[in-house]
């Protein structure tokens, strides 16, 4: 039947554990990757890679990492845009410095970076709770920013003060610089999609995942009952802080090109990767795609509409976008707190079901 | 003594009104958090709306006069007259006061009894909301906005200062308008402590604060408590909004203020009044004297942006509640 599990009977462990326990959603996974492998890559113009499909790839791995800190474990960061400029900056000094090394390391490695600077700045967090800690990550997102800003060594002296991407290929295709063709950087960035998303489903329902929401729960009860917090809130700031990392860097290498501190990783990033997780769903690896298609879609659709449909001047549709995106978050918290994750959940349970409530 | 002596000494008496300044901001965001709860990210926000009204109705514009334009085709812009400055602050007030009454009846009372990072999250959609609102109703351009405060340097204290020095000093360089605001801020903390002190909804508003399920079981509406703090800090943000906006024009990047009143309140606690004040003078201080002892030296300037962050978060490693914070006593 379509959305069916006639009783409880698994045999086996590996039944028990898996992911996707409903044949239906199992296939419709498996379907969506293969449409995104084999089809999407032919279909692809410039114009939807770059307005959406990119950038939605990309901040899906920054909203995985946040989801991971504050949904998993219970941390407010408003510090993403700093420890995403911190992934964009590695990148840039390992690409020029050791031009040989594989770019697909470069950004690993970009990734592990971060991480360490974000377990840095993840220490007061033993010290500090709640709206206090996330303030002080703010501390984390200024300065870094004011770092990369003010220290020329970090962006190799360049008169602009900018950094830009030279190219770099894997398997003989140009995956970042202006040659780039545009399926070959979706692929690129969906591979790293497809990966980070599948250990970040996995790290979560483990030991270390149990950990940080035990933290997130009570972390006194959690320490009583041995989960030792420092252990637990330092890997969550520093997995976090990889994904992150990582996020920044495909922004800048794939993306962008590119960019200036300032301007490419402001504060405005912290609140919209901190908004795709909330509207997405705390806690939820689902919630982290929906929230970012959500948040990356809306503007396009908006300015689509009022500009190139009603022809309004854009200064006019980009105060409307502002009135629009506060209102629905507002909307979106009174009416489902626990975000577009849980419409679904809620979806599926009624698919159960259906035709027969009882 | 040196010149350069006189001129830090002139850095800090800076410091000290900047700093005073910072806690007008983190004044509001003090009293929302103590009577509701609510960690309110729009009280940037609400000082831009603020000011953005007032300089409306200063100068008769027509609100939303552009989206009119643009949908009509008409070409309106102005009412034609000006306000006297005292009856526009009136009516900002006004102004104020219904948003307040707004905000509790289609976001607060719905989202009673949810966790504080869905209120906080729920004020930072407001904040966007009112940015775009406002920019709708009054346009997005730099405007100019002048209530009578005397601006520019103190002529009298820099002549009468100037004898201190050598030949090179030429006496303190103080702003009219800081020290304004000095005072203002001072007559608004006298005035706010008085009200919560010997009034009785002031009462009514420290218990709120203490606790609110006692104070709604001895008949103490909660709903009109919050309208009435909301009003109070849209009122303080109305303040802030005149003096920042006299400062440097009204315009976006004076919602940014607020990113400066977070460490304030993060160094004075977060539920304390006088917290705020004492928070705002050290940040105030210590960033500008960093910049004039180390920063510019030593570090290539524009430290300010970091540097109230860094102390704060040093600060509160060492007394996570903050200065004045209640001590949170955590039971499992």
């Amino acid at each position: 039947m379509l959305y069916r599990e006639a009783g409880d009977f698994k045999t086996t462990y590996a039944k028990d554990q898996q992911t996707f326990p409903i044949a239906f959603d199992r296939w419709g996974y498996f379907l969506t990757i293969a449409f995104a492998v084999l089809v999407v890559p032919f279909i692809l113009n410039d114009y939807w890679t770059n307005a959406v499909i990119l950038p939605f790839l990309i901040y899906v791995i920054a909203a995985l990492g946040l989801n991971i800190l504050i949904g998993y474990c219970g941390q407010v960061s408003l510090g993403s845009g700093g420890f995403m400029a911190v992934g964009a900056y590695a990148s840039y000094k390992l690409m020029t410095a050791f031009p040989e090394l594989n770019i697909v390391f470069v950004i690993l490695l970009s990734g592990g970076i971060t991480a360490l600077v974000g377990m840095l700045f993840g220490l007061p967090s033993l010290r500090i709770k709640g709206f206090y800690l996330a303030v002080a990550t703010l501390a984390a997102q200024f300065f870094l920013v004011w770092l990369f800003n003010r220290v020329p060594w970090f962006y190799n002296n360049s008169a602009s003060g900018q950094i830009s991407a030279p190219e770099r290929s894997l398997f003989g295709f140009a995956v970042t610089g202006a040659n780039a063709h545009p399926a070959t950087s979706y692929l690129f960035c969906l591979g790293f999609v497809f990966v980070m998303a599948w250990a970040a489903r996995n790290m979560t329902r483990g030991a270390n995942g149990r950990k940080w929401m035990a933290i997130r729960d009570m972390d006194i009860a959690a320490e009583i009952i041995g989960v030792d917090p420092l252990k637990a809130k330092l890997t969550a700031f520093g997995v976090s802080s990889f994904y992150i990392g990582i996020s920044g860097a495909l922004l800048f290498a794939v993306y962008l090109g590119a960019a200036e501190v300032g301007e490419a990783f402001g504060i405005e990033k912290s609140f919209l990767i901190l908004f795709m997780v909330i509207i997405g769903g705390l806690g939820s690896i689902f919630g982290s795609f929906a929230g970012a298609a959500f948040m990356i879609l809306m503007p396009v659709l908006l300015k689509n509409i009022m500009v190139g449909q009603m022809g309004w001047p854009t200064d006019l549709a980009s105060h409307f976008q502002f009135v629009i995106v506060g209102g629905l978050i507002v909307i979106f918290l009174i009416v489902e707190p626990h975000g577009l994750a849980q419409l679904w959940r809620l979806a599926k349970e009624k698919l159960r079901l259906w035709p027969f409530p009882h | 003594m040196s010149a350069n002596f006189y001129y830090g000494i002139e850095v800090f008496l800076n410091g000290m009104m900047a700093g005073v300044l910072y806690s007008l901001v983190a004044l509001g965001f003090v009293l929302i958090f103590k009577a509701s709860g609510i960690f309110n990210y729009a009280q940037g926000v609400m000082a831009l709306f603020a000011a953005l009204t007032l300089v409306g109705f200063q100068n008769g514009q027509i609100p939303f006069s552009h989206l009119i334009n643009a949908v009509f085709g008409t070409n309106i812009h102005h009412f034609g007259w000006h306000m006297p400055a005292i009856l526009a602050i009136i009516f900002t007030l006004m102004v104020m006061i219904l948003f307040a009454y707004l905000v509790e009846k289609y976001v607060l009372k719905h989202l009673v009894n949810q966790e504080p990072i869905i209120l906080f999250m729920a004020t930072i959609g407001l904040a966007y909301f009112m940015e775009g609102f406002g920019d709708l109703m009054w346009g997005a351009d730099i405007k100019k906005l002048d209530v009578g405060i005397p601006q520019g340097g103190n002529v009298w204290l820099e002549e009468n200062t100037a004898f201190l020095g050598g030949p090179d000093f030429y006496g303190f360089y103080l702003d009219n308008l800081d020290m304004w605001a000095t005072v203002c801020a001072g007559l608004l903390v006298v005035s706010l402590v008085l009200f919560s002190q010997y009034t009785k909804t002031g009462r009514a508003l420290r218990a709120v604060a203490d606790d609110h399920q006692a104070a709604l079981s001895v008949g103490i509406s909660l709903r009109a408590i919050w309208v009435i703090v909301w009003s109070i800090a849209g009122f303080v943000a109305l303040v802030a909004g005149i003096m920042w906006g006299s400062k440097s024009g009204v315009q976006f990047s004076l919602s940014l203020i607020e990113l400066k009143a977070l460490p304030v309140l993060m160094l004075g606690g977060f539920t304390s009044i006088p917290g705020a004040i004492v928070g705002g003078l050290i940040i105030g201080v210590g960033e500008k004297m960093f910049e004039f002892l180390i920063g510019v030296p030593f570090l290539g300037g524009a430290t300010e942006n970091w540097f109230a962050y860094m102390l704060a978060l040093l600060f509160l490693v060492f007394r996570p509640q903050g200065l004045f914070g209640e001590k949170i006593i955590e039971r499992v």
